[in-house]
């Protein structure tokens, strides 16, 4: 392995975002040609990785490793295996994606597009590292530009909702961080992947194994989020810029969900199975009460983003049921919900911008004017609600199936069954969605509105495929994923 | 014999009296500045020497003053603080009509005292060398002559003066039960002792305790750190960071070097004096950040928020106390944290300065829109910033890792919760300055100019706060090398 895959991916978008910081001059549309070029590599490098990934291997591959900090022992280590590849795709995917979606993003740009490249470096290093430092800091590099992006370029209560944001974050990531320094002190390592096939014993002997889990869990909780962690999440996502949004709810709230699988499970796996059972309630509980909470909203981007708790329920589910499908339906959903709601949250921006209304009361009738918008909104809502053919049912009838039969956690039969509910309210609240923007009786107030330009139809299209393609062929992602899961199985025991 | 183990010292107090004795017949008072700053730098050069030439751990005059890599590793913390800080004053300064001259000469002094302080190891010329150091300080916070500047100093020396006496007190308790004023030797002493014997003589503890007090007043430990929040607004600002990194690590190397020293053995001792460290360290970072968050002015602000890095210091002092001797992770963090922390809090007060110059204010809500105005200068303040709350990329993230590492490693989990707890809460109030300046709306359209000399101040400590950041590993085995190497 000559050629650094990894760190080229990862660090390009932050070589580009300095570039277009601190060359003066660039004229606007440079600015986004140049994040277009630094983002479109990353994405072509990750879409060659994962055809080349080796499938019948469950180890790590395109691995990275020197020596960071020899003082604390701390290496700058990385490598993808089945279960990062896919969020690093998802990532690069949607990174690109965002920079033609906020192509109209006149405010600012250079700035704007700078903390959009860079916070896709930041999510790239995450889903990439495997040293337990390293993870951490591009953990946290992550809030500084939502920080900007959200308190900036958002709408409403855009400042209250960022520093919500990066408050909650910082909470946990701060139990994270005391997490990860007691694992350092029962192990003297920082390697993931050393501690996950070594380190248990000793982690046993030094303190509860437990408590590290739980300081570790908090941290990772707070991202996905669950309940009673979540009420960031619609906040941010209310007043967010769109393309932002659709990063949030597409890239970084798996952050938290690879941190469970990569981290709490994969070094815990006993711990994980001792304790599955509340985080299993917690998922249902983030299932049912998301989809509850999410059929009483107003607004289309809350309406959205409370949809995501619900779920972000289905992968927490399927990380804690343990099973080998389950946790391979868990990752598939991360992708497939990232994909999505990303798209959801593109649409919701469009009808937003081109109408200027997001209030449900007051939409209506929109098909007439925008059908495309309207069709590539209802693929989404289908998608997003499980229908056959999208990738939101491969995801989530993997969830289910694997989580059914699952036998690591006692009575997960029955809560599983629970969390099937959890579909039938969300088919509710999507048509209902649905119905209300695009197919009431027509308004006269919208006859002007536009349809989707061509730009948005290129990255509507890109969208749509997506789904489709692995919704008609989920294989070509979960032999992957299959291959990744394997030696988490083979730590559980199973 | 010891000259040469002295030369550093000397360089610097012959350059401060050059300095007067220029400023007599000088009318281009910017010479001054570049002969403090050439004097600073060849001193680093000597110290640098020194410690690549490994020497043993060496005393000298009579065992008053160790030359060890521990005071060599301050020696040159002081030097690089004590020159960016006189790059950051060379404008300021050209606001005073008189007394240029010993405004360069009395930093140097200062800067020679806090050396001694991180060298000497014995009582009398520890209280010596503070003085020194304190005495300097005293005039230089005083030097704007309005009203405010004028009562910060008088704060400071009464404060102070105070503080002084309760360390000489601690020290004669010291002296009087274990009849030694080397630090090794009382160590020596107090080893002697049975337990019994300790036990049944208070004043032995007492005067320890008195001590906490005496340098907790310097390093802005709560509950001695009344007077921070004045001085800090009313002296002048390079001054201000003068007095928030220099004076403060100068503290903590005293500290350090006494109890580690004299008091490290028996355990049960460390473990005393580690115990009210960890405590003192809950309260201040805790007390810290909580007033730091209503504040309004900016320099107020950082006063507290050095309360409360103060309180992040004591973590690692904390850790010293509890780790055994051997175990360097406490005061190896320790001396990294203060050296990404001289550099974050510099850099912070040199953008001030920058932005002070121009708007002649110091209210956090003045800097609204300084990102339109002075993007560079809003940036790195961002950057410093950042790394005050402790979160990567900068050297914060690193120097928190390291020293709360070391004390998880030592029992002190529930020490380092409280910590990062207490960085979540310093984050709402750093993030208001840098929401105020990206967010808001510019008070006017005018730019904000900043001079070469501040520029390059600045470049160097953000550079400085990135590289510590990014990659620590070359200052981190500095820390440990000087974290090993101690003569008492």
């Amino acid at each position: 392995m000559d050629f650094n895959y990894l760190t080229t991916i990862i660090f390009l978008p932050a070589l580009g975002a300095v570039i277009i910081a601190f060359i003066p001059g660039l004229s606007n549309r440079v600015i986004k040609w140049l994040s277009a070029l630094f983002t479109l590599v990353p994405l072509a490098l990750s879409v060659y990785l994962f055809a080349i990934f080796d499938r019948s291997s469950g180890a790590i591959q395109f691995e990275e490793k020197l020596s960071w900090i020899p003082a604390i022992n701390a290496h700058y280590h990385l490598g993808v295996d089945g279960i990062s590849l896919p969020l690093v795709i998802l990532m690069a995917l949607l990174g690109f994606l965002v920079v033609l979606i906020s192509w109209k993003i006149d405010l600012r740009p250079r700035e704007y597009f700078a903390w959009l490249l860079l916070l896709e470096t930041s999510i790239l290093g995450v889903f990439c590292s495997l040293d337990l430092l390293l993870f951490f800091l591009f953990w946290e590099i992550e809030v500084i530009p939502m920080y900007f992006l959200i308190s900036i370029w958002g709408t409403g209560r855009k400042e209250y909702s960022a520093i919500k944001y990066v408050i909650y974050t910082l909470f946990g990531s701060a139990f994270m961080l005391a997490g990860i320094l007691s694992l350092y002190f029962a192990t003297g390592s920082l390697s993931m992947v050393d501690i996950a096939q070594g380190g248990m014993a000793m982690v046993q002997s030094v303190m509860p194994a437990a408590a590290i889990f739980w300081l570790l869990i908090i941290g990772f909780a707070v991202k996905l989020p669950v309940f009673p962690l979540h009420t960031w999440l619609p906040d941010a996502h209310t007043d967010a810029p769109t393309a932002v949004s659709v990063v949030l709810a597409g890239a970084l709230l798996k952050m938290g969900g690879y941190g469970m699988i990569r981290v709490c499970v994969s070094i815990f796996p006993q711990v994980a199975q001792q304790f599955a059972l509340i985080l299993i309630v917690l998922a249902v509980v983030n299932v049912l009460y998301g989809a509850a909470i999410t059929m009483r909203q107003t607004d289309l981007k809350r309406l959205i983003a409370y949809s995501s708790v619900s779920h972000m329920g289905y992968v927490l589910l399927g990380i804690f049921a343990l099973g080998q499908v389950s946790l391979v339906g868990a990752t598939m959903q991360m992708f497939s919900h990232g994909i999505i709601t990303g798209l959801l949250f593109a649409m919701a921006g469009l009808v937003m911008h081109n109408s200027k209304e997001r209030d449900l009361r007051k939409l209506g009738g929109l098909a007439r004017q925008m059908p495309v918008i309207a069709v590539v909104f209802s693929v989404a809502g289908l998608a997003s609600l499980g229908l056959p053919t999208t990738s939101g049912f491969a995801a989530e009838f993997l969830v289910f199936v694997g989580s059914f039969t699952s036998a690591a956690v006692a009575g997960i039969k029955l809560w599983t069954i629970l969390g099937v509910l959890g579909i039938v309210i969300t088919a509710g609240y999507i048509l209902w969605m649905l119905q209300r923007v695009f197919y009431n009786s027509p308004q006269d107030k919208f006859n002007k509105v536009k349809d989707a330009d061509f730009l948005e139809r290129v990255y509507m299209f890109v969208f749509v495929a997506v789904i489709m393609g692995v919704g008609i062929y989920p294989a070509i992602l979960t032999d992957v994923i299959q291959a990744g899961v394997m030696p988490v199985m083979g730590l559980l025991g199973g | 014999m010891f000259i040469p183990l002295f030369l550093p010292e000397l360089t610097l107090a012959v350059t401060a009296i050059v300095v007067i004795l220029l400023d007599l017949f000088l009318k281009q008072k910017l010479v001054l500045a570049v002969v403090s700053i050439a004097g600073l730098l060849v001193a680093a050069g000597m110290t640098l020497g020194m410690w690549s030439s490994s020497l043993p751990p060496a005393l000298i005059f009579f065992n008053t003053l160790a030359v060890d890599s521990f005071a060599l590793f301050f020696k040159l913390l002081f030097l690089i603080i004590a020159a960016l800080v006189i790059l950051a004053s060379a404008d300021y300064v050209a606001k005073f009509r008189r007394f240029q001259g010993e405004y360069y000469a009395l930093v140097l002094l200062s800067a020679l005292g806090m050396m001694l302080m991180a060298a000497t190891s014995e009582l009398i010329s520890i209280y010596l060398a503070l003085e020194l150091t304190s005495i300097s300080l005293y005039v230089l916070v005083g030097f704007l002559k309005d009203p405010k500047s004028t009562e910060a100093s008088l704060k400071y020396l009464l404060l102070g003066a105070v503080a002084s006496a309760v360390l000489l007190f601690g020290m004669a308790l010291v002296f009087g039960f274990t009849g030694q004023t080397q630090l090794g030797e009382i160590a020596g002493a107090i080893q002697g002792m049975s337990l019994a014997g300790v036990l049944s003589s208070p004043g032995l503890i007492a005067g320890m305790v008195l001590m906490v007090a005496g340098f907790g007043f310097k390093i802005a430990a709560v509950p001695f750190h009344m007077w921070v929040p004045d001085v800090y607004e009313g002296a002048p600002t390079p001054i201000t960071a003068y007095l928030s990194v220099a004076s403060k690590a100068a503290g903590f190397a005293v500290i350090l070097r006494v109890f580690y020293s004299a008091f490290g053995l028996p355990t049960w001792l460390s473990l005393d004096w580690g115990m009210l460290f960890a405590i003192l360290a809950a309260v201040g970072m805790t007390v810290g950040n909580i007033i730091a968050l209503p504040q309004t002015n900016i320099k107020r602000m950082l006063g507290y928020s050095s309360i409360a890095q103060a309180g992040y210091l004591m973590v690692g002092l904390a850790t010293v106390g509890f780790a055994s001797a051997g175990d360097i992770a406490g005061r190896s963090g320790l001396l990294f944290f203060l050296a990404s922390y001289a550099l974050t809090n510099l850099g912070a007060f040199i953008a001030i300065i920058a932005i002070s110059n121009k708007l002649n204010s110091d209210l956090i809500a003045d800097y609204s829109g300084m990102a339109k105005r002075a993007p560079v200068l809003a940036l790195a303040l961002t950057l410093c910033l950042i790394s005050l709350i402790g979160m990567p990329p900068a050297a914060g993230f690193m120097a928190k890792f390291y020293i709360f590492s070391g004390a998880v490693q030592n029992g002190l989990l529930w020490l380092v919760i409280i910590a990062v707890i207490n960085s979540v809460i310093s984050a709402y109030y750093y993030l208001r300055v840098v929401k105020v300046m990206w967010t808001g709306k510019p008070a006017s359209r005018s730019k904000v100019p900043s001079s070469m000399a501040l520029r390059v101040a600045l470049a160097v400590s953000c550079l400085g706060v990135l590289a510590l950041g990014l990659v620590p590993g070359f200052v981190m085995k500095l820390a440990e090398m000087a974290a090993q190497m101690f003569a008492f």
